[in-house]
């Protein structure tokens, strides 16, 4: 009986092999092969050469320097979701059942109303004459150039994907019983320790879901960084979409940026990962 | 420190929803372009709302993907939850991993991959042409690994031995199935399914390289909107789509926050 119910797994796998698999295959094969079908380092090559001639240096307007930027912007938006997340998921554990049921479906609501929509309100809000600057004028702070900024994508970012980061928190954190803090506590630690010491081991693949699951999304992301960045820098979301939909499309490079950018995410999840003892692959990670 | 992580919460809250209470506002306003400049209170967005063609085709393409490729999702999920669970640990390692790949892989990268797939499979079968088809398969791939992430913990609670009951006495392997396991993981199943309906309804990459020109999405609609300025009747939709998800959500909260109350009452009693 056991070796049959195995076999109502087929039609996942048979999707998954054709819609999954079968397209990285696809997206491969554009990377190594040129116009003609032929084999060919170039797609790949191209990414990492820049052109001197042209101003380009490995920091400045080359695809590396785009890709340096793209992590380092995703970096800053995981550390900044996870600093704003993790007291309010921490809070939100510890509240009455009730009021968790009502937090969490607070959490969950904004992602109901289009992330674009809400992306064009915020950079309403940043822009010159914007909400922000006329409140800061108030206190006779000069307006501040935000918009078209870093800091106004980041903003954006975080703004976005911080759902993200705290309910995986918050999922870890509800089974962390009164108990194990009061036991702490009666120990004699305290507020500092007891975060140090029971908290903070305790919520660590809550910690690294989080982080995967705001990571990978602004990494790569491709809208917000033009609506709110203005189109001074792209990031590498933008630049592969570029390469498909564009004015000059080419899927060679387009397809080998696409790896690139997929294995660099997945080293960084493997890397992450090496922190997690658990065996929370098995579990499958997140659950709501 | 209570009160201090009171203030700290609602001004977190505060931020989360500022943008949003921003675009229910400006649905009211009479003014026509961005940037939000408030004029006067005004009704007219709603009205003409309902006389756009291209956002009402982009609403009814987006709830019919959404609906489809969750019924899709649930079943080919719920199946290959149950399946991998009857596997043993290595290959149940595998399924796992494939099933966690679309949903760690950034969604540009898999909305380029389907394009490409799309492009090559058109060439041969013409079904297969950027539209709502592809549209459908795109969001069943990508809405199925959360199906299986909801009924997977379930099952793993579930005790196999009231199927194995279920079989002596009498029942046919399909009863069982529909009388036995179904029930027990039903909660697993539900939430799956409306995780999988909000994924689809939320998603913008994956349906920006897969929707074609005949099919649009909303957010795909909408994005063709923010590029030229944005017309107030999409903050009027997205108004209402909001109001109803907001009072939907609400009277399940109720539901359940009565359901609490009445069962810790019962508990001291």
């Amino acid at each position: 009986m056991k070796k049959k119910s195995g076999m109502l797994a087929a039609p996942f796998g048979i999707w998954m092999a054709l819609f999954t698999i079968v397209p990285i295959g696809i997206v491969l094969w554009f990377a190594f092969t040129d116009a003609n079908g032929q084999f060919t380092f170039d797609n790949v090559r191209e990414i990492f050469a820049f052109d001197p001639s042209k101003g380009e240096t490995l920091w400045n307007d080359s695809f590396v320097s785009t890709i340096l930027y793209s992590l380092w912007l995703g970096f800053l938006t995981t550390v900044i979701s996870l600093v704003i997340a993790y007291p309010l998921a921490f809070s939100i554990s510890r509240a009455t059942e009730r009021v968790q049921l009502t937090m969490v479906m607070l959490v969950m609501l904004p992602m109901w109303m289009n992330f674009l929509l809400r992306t064009q309100a915020i950079k309403s809000l940043l822009s010159e004459s914007g909400l922000l600057n006329q409140f800061l004028g108030l206190f006779g702070v000069g307006s501040l150039e935000i918009l078209n900024t870093d800091v106004a994508i980041v903003i954006g970012l975080v703004y976005d994907f911080l759902p993200f980061m705290i309910l995986p928190l918050y999922s870890v954190m509800v089974k962390i019983g009164k108990s194990e803090i009061e036991a702490a506590q009666d120990l004699g630690a305290n507020v500092f320790s007891v975060f140090r010491r029971v908290v903070l081991p305790l919520s660590v693949p809550g910690i690294l879901n989080g982080i995967t699951m705001v990571f990978v999304p602004s990494v790569s992301t491709f809208v917000i960084s033009t609506l709110l960045g203005g189109s001074k820098r792209m990031m590498i979301g933008d630049v592969i979409e570029s390469m498909f939909v564009g004015e000059a499309p080419n899927r060679g490079v387009g397809s080998a940026l696409a790896l690139v950018l997929m294995v660099l995410i997945l080293i960084c999840m493997a890397v992450t990962r090496l922190a997690d003892k658990s065996e929370s692959t098995e579990e499958g990670g997140f659950a709501l | 420190m209570k009160t201090l992580s009171r203030i700290y919460n609602v001004i977190i809250f505060g931020l989360l929803y500022f943008p949003i209470i921003m675009v229910i506002v400006f649905s009211f306003n009479s003014a026509r372009y961005t940037p939000m400049e408030w004029k006067d209170f005004s009704l007219q967005w709603y009205e003409k709302l309902f006389q756009n063609e291209e956002i009402l085709n982009a609403l009814s393409v987006t709830l019919q993907v959404a609906l489809i490729s969750t019924l899709a999702a649930t079943v080919i999920g719920t199946l290959a939850a149950i399946g991998i669970h009857a596997m043993n640990r290595k290959l149940r390692r595998v399924m796992l991993t494939i099933n966690n790949f679309p949903m760690v892989n950034p969604e540009v990268v898999s909305g380029v991959a389907f394009m490409l797939l799309f492009v090559a499979l058109a060439a041969v079968l013409p079904v297969f042409k950027p539209g709502f088809f592809t549209l459908c398969i795109a969001h069943v791939t990508f809405c199925t690994p959360y199906v299986v992430l909801q009924i997977m913990p379930k099952l793993r609670q579930t005790d196999g031995r009231l199927y194995e009951a279920a079989l002596d006495l009498g029942c046919t392997p399909l009863q069982a199935f529909f009388k036995v396991t179904i029930p027990e993981i039903l909660p697993g199943i539900l939430t799956g399914a409306l995780m999988a309906f909000t994924m689809s309804l939320d998603d913008f990459a994956i349906s920006y390289f897969t929707a074609g020109s005949s099919a649009q999405t909303l957010s795909v609609t909408i994005y063709s909107m923010v590029k030229r300025p944005v017309t107030p009747e999409i903050y009027a939709l997205s108004t209402l789509l909001f109001g109803t998800v907001f009072v939907l959500l609400l009277l399940a909260n109720i539901g359940q926050v009565r359901d609490i109350s009445r069962r810790s009452k019962r508990a001291r009693r």
